[in-house]
């Protein structure tokens, strides 16, 4: 089971009360399409994604951004039990989507980025730190039901 | 990875604008490594690695020189390189997969400081650059 600091957890806490989920989670899932391209094969219904600006302002990726960032949100409320809480989803992501857990570590590594950029007051190296451990920790999870 | 001439630009132009605030990039840099990824500590035994450390600060100003001298030779970074590579391969022999995680912390660095300068263009430049001078460095080492 994953050990949390109480320092590890506010951090965590105080910085997502400020995020706008919807918007960061579009930017998150924009730029992991736009940073490694090859995460568009996922992603071969949502039309036209033929440059940044059309990524960017693409509906569908808005969307699913939003949907990806509200799942993280979960995972933040559940912090002791992320494995049980992403049993499903990862479930999902192996049997149905077929996803390579190596894009939850992309797309954890773009989030720290759109959080630095968005949070630059509060980001901190140790806000930082509790962060990419954050992101670790769900994508190890999302990949925990694999076969 | 091949850098495009756009990708080329937005690396020079990104360069350009953080200007003489380099080295104060790459002492951020590591020292958010450091934090992050603690097992990075271990190629610095020998340096006081607490926070505002002088060591780390004048490390952090080396490594910012040497991204900005394969800014400014960025049609030859194995060229402008080559010595670094050499140290790296036969000397310092730090684990390939290392290179990533500062790359990380300097992009990281660039959105806390000027948020407005990584568009998701420029952001993607810079993190096919970060990859080929990790590439670089690591080109010697078998």
């Amino acid at each position: 089971m994953v050990e949390w600091t109480a320092e590890e957890k506010q951090l965590i806490s105080s910085l997502w009360a400020k995020v706008n989920v919807a918007e960061c989670g579009a930017e998150a899932l924009a730029r992991l399409l736009i940073v490694y391209p090859w995460t568009q094969r996922f992603f071969a219904n949502f039309g036209n994604l033929s440059s940044p600006t059309a990524v960017i302002g693409n509906p569908m990726v808005r969307a699913h951004g939003k949907k990806v960032l509200t799942s993280f949100g979960d995972a933040i409320k559940n912090l002791d039990n992320i494995k049980k809480c992403f049993a499903q989803l990862s479930k999902l992501h192996c049997d149905k989507l077929h996803v390579d857990p190596e894009n939850f570590r992309l797309l954890g590594d773009i989030l720290i980025v759109v959080l630095a950029a968005n949070h630059s007051k509060e980001f901190s190296p140790a806000c930082q730190a509790a962060w990419q451990k954050m992101v670790h920790v769900v994508a190890h999870a999302l990949a925990h039901e694999y076969h | 990875m091949v850098l495009s001439a756009a990708d080329k630009a937005n690396v020079k132009a990104a360069f350009c604008k953080i200007g003489g605030q380099a080295d104060e990039y790459g002492a951020d840099a590591l020292e958010r490594m450091f934090v992050t990824y603690p097992q990075t500590k271990t190629y610095f035994p020998h340096f006081d690695l607490g926070k505002g450390s002088a060591q780390v600060k004048g490390h952090g100003k080396k490594v910012a020189a040497a991204l900005v001298e394969a800014a400014n030779h960025i049609d030859d970074i194995a060229g402008a390189l080559s010595k670094l590579s050499d140290l790296h391969a036969q000397k310092l022999r730090v684990d390939p997969v290392n290179f990533k995680l500062l790359g990380q912390c300097f992009l990281v660095v660039v959105a806390a400081r000027n948020p407005s300068l990584l568009t998701p263009e420029v952001h993607a430049s810079l993190d096919k650059f970060l990859c080929a001078v990790g590439t670089v460095l690591t080109a010697k080492y078998r």
